[in-house]
């Protein structure tokens, strides 16, 4: 009878622990999407469903004529697309190359590539600057791109690296016994065995431009250019509060595409995060 | 070995390889000779005149102005050196080469067809192919920035010496000096590495406490429903984190946001001074933190905990462990020995979270007598002070004493982790 009362005691604190969290998680999303109903451009009503609500806001957002939002969701695509792409295919290549060969200067490129994951991409920051101004790649994506591509190898390539290492040699030797050149085996025997790993970089390295906020602030300059997290900080910043409902359309919108695609690869990811994080 | 030889092929072929090709061409491999023939004298055609300016730029960094740029100077400077360093490995290919081939003369073998010597390239070069793309993307994306902020440090480049009006000069240590000299810099520094400590600490320790204690609290056998208990907890991770950052400075402002003008109200509580008075935006900023941090801890435990064989507790049962035992000496060694790498990463992300301590309330707000916001950590501090002030010399030499806090930490991590061990990583 004790037994079963704690057990009663003990289910409902943890039910009681839930629900507060929940509820802390949860009101800050549902009072942004409260803010992005009310009418007008600032927050007056203190319900958290507005009395007269509108969907203005988000109409606001698809015309072009009144604002860039559409121009910065087409950005962040842009940028996270090819600076995916780039990704994956250099670290393929070189996690490729440090796993199967043995080369003069490989293990001081390792070294280097630990050494390099350990410094923050933004540790550079200035350097970042004046040089994008320097070759004229500031205010451009491919400066952008550039930056986030170099940034994402080193770790990445030592991710990639660990898989390959463990696929088994023999599978390559067999296939170079058959004939099979060096691109060959490459393309097509190792890369499709390491797909999932190409997809953890291909992740990794897509997330960064929607997450990233201090690089892309360093670099682009005009509105017209901004990725979506400059964008919506600058609504914000602007005048303060008076963008806000606007800027709260804008965030739901974003906000719900990424958070269905983040918990329905969840596992992937995970996955993948403990595999290079827990083996260090 | 040396009396085996007949005649000093390898040393001529090695003399005369100074000028790339030549030996090559004493050792009968006309193409390959002609190959590197080219390459050098292509290589000194298309540089000679850059690397000249660059070697004199990056030491004297101009003598007059207009004319000289000292920023572009030092960039073409460091350029200079990388090319004069990939210069010299194919100069020690070349006389490798030329050695090598000698020395096979010497010893009267015969040398490779132009066929084989294909075959030899595509071989060994194969992986130098592979890596070529990334490593010249390293090399100028990453590598060149770290040493331009490197030597940045030891010069006064600042919104006074800026070209066209004024040069930049190396100035040593003095920025440095400066830092722990002058008044305004040493408090300012000394407040601001003071608040990124405890703000590393406090955010971190609290989202892994969080983290660990939701992950526990899920992990009961008979608890119903943890699927949709799972997801909620973890959409703070799923959300955008500049999205809820953002959320967050809006929710906190002084003026419409929630927190004031309802939650507080209802609690019966005055409005609180969220963005204007330092200490309350610190409390707001280690909260949201932890808001944003705790899901991926919950997610790594909850990995953890689900591996933990059922055996051990029930051996400590049978034993007579109670719960809070069992708690201490299974359950929490195991999760910190299998996590204790992503806890110290956490460390030092947050240490460099530079997003939310921006978005939140810009590093404000303002402090009377140091030029860094209330809330600026290093980094923020360092954005500050290339973005709006143009203190860049100043801001690289912080640069540099942040980068080497998180390097030894870094380091120090690493040599703990079993890979570096293991041989065969490497």
């Amino acid at each position: 009878m004790n037994m079963k009362r704690s057990k009663i005691i003990r289910l409902t604190l943890t039910y009681l622990v839930f629900a507060i969290m929940a509820v802390i998680i949860i009101y800050p999303l549902v009072w942004v999407f409260g803010a992005s109903l009310t009418p007008g451009t600032s927050l007056t009503s203190s319900s958290i469903i507005p009395e007269n609500p509108t969907w203005d806001h988000y109409k606001e957002i698809f015309n072009p004529n009144e604002s860039l939002y559409l121009t910065w969701y087409w950005n962040t695509i842009k940028v996270s697309v090819i600076s995916m792409l780039s990704t994956v295919i250099t670290v393929s290549l070189m996690a490729y190359a440090f796993s199967r060969y043995r080369f003069v200067g490989r293990k001081n490129g390792l070294m280097t590539f630990l050494i390099l994951q350990m410094i923050p991409n933004f540790a550079a920051l200035i350097a970042i600057f004046v040089l994008a101004n320097v070759t004229g790649l500031i205010n451009t994506h491919l400066g952008l791109i550039l930056i986030y591509v170099g940034g994402a190898i080193p770790m990445n390539t030592w991710l990639m690296k660990g898989y390959l290492d463990s696929i088994p040699k023999e599978l390559d030797e067999s296939a170079r016994m058959d004939g099979a050149g060096h691109f060959r085996i490459f393309w097509q025997i190792v890369m499709p065995l390491a797909k999932p790993m190409i997809a953890v970089v291909a992740v990794n390295s897509f997330i960064i431009p929607f997450t990233d906020f201090i690089l892309a602030k360093v670099i682009l300059r005009q509105p017209e250019q901004y990725t979506l997290a400059i964008g919506l900080y600058e609504l914000v910043s602007r005048q303060y509060g008076s963008e806000f409902t606007m800027f709260a359309a804008g965030s739901i919108l974003i906000a719900i595409p990424i958070a269905i695609l983040f918990l329905s690869l969840q596992k992937y990811f995970v996955s993948g995060l403990t595999a290079g994080g827990i083996k260090g | 070995m040396s009396n085996e030889y007949t005649s000093n092929h390898r040393k001529i072929a090695t003399i005369l390889s100074i000028i790339p090709g030549l030996g090559q061409f004493y050792n009968r491999q006309y193409l390959k000779g002609f190959l590197f023939l080219i390459l050098g004298f292509s290589f000194v055609i298309a540089f000679w005149d850059f690397i000249d300016i660059g070697l004199w730029g990056i030491f004297t960094l101009g003598t007059q102005v207009p004319r000289d740029n000292s920023v572009f100077l030092m960039v073409y400077g460091i350029i200079a050196f990388i090319l004069l360093a990939l210069a010299v490995i194919v100069m020690i290919i070349n006389l490798r080469d030329a050695y090598k081939n000698g020395e096979k003369r010497d010893m009267g073998q015969k040398l490779n067809s132009v066929r084989e010597q294909y075959h030899n390239l595509i071989d060994s070069g194969f992986p130098y192919l592979m890596l070529s793309p990334g490593f010249l993307l390293l090399l100028f994306v990453v590598i060149l920035p770290i040493v331009f902020v490197l030597l940045l440090a030891f010069t006064n480049y600042d919104l006074y010496h800026t070209w066209p009006a004024q040069l930049t000069d190396w100035v040593g240590i003095q920025n440095f000096i400066d830092l722990f000299t002058l008044d305004v810099w040493r408090e300012t520094f000394l407040s601001v590495f003071a608040w990124t400590v405890i703000w590393t600490f406090g955010a971190t320790t609290l989202q892994i406490a969080l983290g660990i204690f939701l992950a526990i609290l899920v992990n009961q056998k008979d608890l119903k429903g943890k699927a949709i208990i799972r997801t909620i907890l973890i959409l703070p991770w799923a959300v955008p984190a500049f999205v809820s950052i953002l959320i967050f400075s809006g929710m906190f402002n002084e003026s419409f946001g929630v927190i004031n003008t309802t939650i507080l109200n209802f609690l019966g509580i005055d409005p609180l001074p969220w963005m204007t008075d330092a200490m309350f935006t610190r409390i707001a900023l280690i909260m949201i933190q932890t808001w944003l941090g705790f899901p991926f801890i919950f997610v790594m435990v909850t990995g953890v905990l689900q591996s933990i064989p059922g055996e051990l507790y029930e051996a400590a049962t049978i034993d007579g462990a109670n719960g809070l035992q069992k708690f201490r000496k299974i359950t929490l060694p195991l999760v910190m020995f299998s996590i204790a790498p992503i806890l110290i990463t956490q460390y030092t992300f947050n240490f460099n979270n530079f997003n939310v301590i921006f978005l939140f309330n810009s590093g404000g707000p303002a402090m009377p007598g140091q030029n860094a916001g209330g809330t600026d950590i290093l980094i923020s501090w360092i954005y500050d002070l290339t973005m709006t002030t143009q203190q860049y010399g100043m801001a690289a030499a912080i640069t540099m004493i942040m980068s080497a806090i998180v390097i030894a930490v870094a380091l120090w991590q690493f040599r703990r982790t079993k890979s570096f061990q293991e041989e065969d990583m490497m």
